[in-house]
């Protein structure tokens, strides 16, 4: 249940953090099963990977770069709480590294749109 | 006179909101309204409070969905006329107000929470320098008053019966960090234990409730760094 207590920014980022995490988990077996049709020759991959050329494969593919600079970038926040030192700031919040939550949106963002751009158009 | 609409939890596990007409005042906290309706409405309502000036951590509930210490969160703060009060979450329902706090209070001894000298009260008194790296660690994180907030807004709480919290872990990095403490190892092994510092997901809700600005997030990082530095055999990360 969503109580009032857990609607901070540092909550949202472990809800993104996880969310971004299953929706990548749940690429991964279509992620080897393509990579396991080189296996089979030449053609079979060429075949799948032609396949991926539709409009609605490439959404899908721009919806997985955002989630994984998501998950990168928050997970190197983690890092960050946990291994760095803790700035001194007056409110005692600074070690939640707010600022990265915003960051990672943002630079997540910025590679989708350098994958619309690099790659779809 | 304006009046607050204060609903408050009657009942154990299972009840409902009884509803109260309460005077708005000037100054007023929480805890202030629910010993009025106490005194003047409703005898029957069961609460806990001691020293109602922040000191002694008995008196903490949920109010409008956040866990508080209820003697000073002022009605003001609230900025709304409905207040909604029931008991701290994480802990078995008793009556009304009231939780049974045991489990939190076992799993600060089992955090490996006592403190242990090899002086006794004939040796003079350790010289501690409080401009110490080591010394500044364990103050951040001494202040607690056990008011159990934390360990109700904590979601790994929640999950996993085992964990021992934001409170006992905050307690346990401020004990390893004393340099009177003889049971340092004892206390660390206590800390990264089943229930212990790794279980923590770093969401920050501890520390953001905290009523007197505690971290206790920082303090369980600092557990976790020392948990692997001491795995890599390295005594005091």
């Amino acid at each position: 249940m969503m109580t009032r207590h857990r609607l901070t920014i540092s909550y949202m980022a472990f809800v993104l953090h996880r969310l971004s995490g299953i929706g990548l988990i749940c690429f991964l077996p279509f992620h080897f099963l393509v990579l396991g049709l080189g296996l089979e020759g030449e053609a079979a991959l060429d075949n799948m990977l032609a396949y991926t050329d539709q409009p609605l494969i490439k959404l899908g593919e721009y919806i997985l770069v955002i989630l994984f600079s998501l998950h990168l970038l928050l997970g190197i926040r983690v890092l960050i709480i946990e291994w760095m030192p803790w700035p001194d700031r007056a409110d005692g919040q600074g070690g939640l590294r707010a600022g990265w939550i915003f960051a990672a949106l943002g630079i997540a963002l910025i590679l989708g749109w350098i994958f619309i751009d690099g790659v779809i158009a | 006179m304006e009046t607050l609409t204060v609903q408050i939890w009657r009942g154990a596990e299972t009840g409902s909101f009884a509803s109260f007409s309460v005077p708005k005042r000037d100054n007023q906290t929480v805890l202030d309204v629910v010993t009025e309706i106490q005194q003047r409405q409703d005898q029957s309502i069961s609460y806990r409070f001691a020293c109602r000036v922040g000191v002694c951590g008995s008196c903490a509930m949920t109010v409008n969905g956040k866990p508080r210490w209820s003697c000073r969160t002022h009605i003001s703060s609230l900025k709304s006329s409905v207040i909604t009060i029931e008991p701290l979450k994480n802990m078995p329902r008793i009556k009304d107000l009231v939780t049974d706090m045991t489990g939190f209070f076992d799993k600060w001894g089992q955090a490996g929470n006592v403190f242990e000298s090899d002086k006794t009260r004939q040796d003079a008194p350790a010289k501690v320098d409080p401009s110490s790296q080591q010394r500044k660690a364990a103050n951040a994180a001494i202040e607690c008053i056990n008011c159990g907030v934390c360990y109700a807004a904590c979601d790994v709480v929640s999950w996993n019966d085992e964990y021992l919290g934001p409170a006992a872990l905050n307690r346990a990095w401020s004990l390893v960090n004393d340099e009177r403490h003889t049971g340092k190892q004892d206390t660390l092994v206590a800390a990264m234990g089943a229930g212990g510092c790794s279980n923590c997901h770093s969401q920050g809700n501890c520390m953001t409730a905290c009523p007197i600005g505690l971290s206790p997030t920082r303090s369980i990082a600092g557990l976790k760094k020392m948990s692997l530095f001491s795995l890599m055999g390295k005594q005091d990360g």
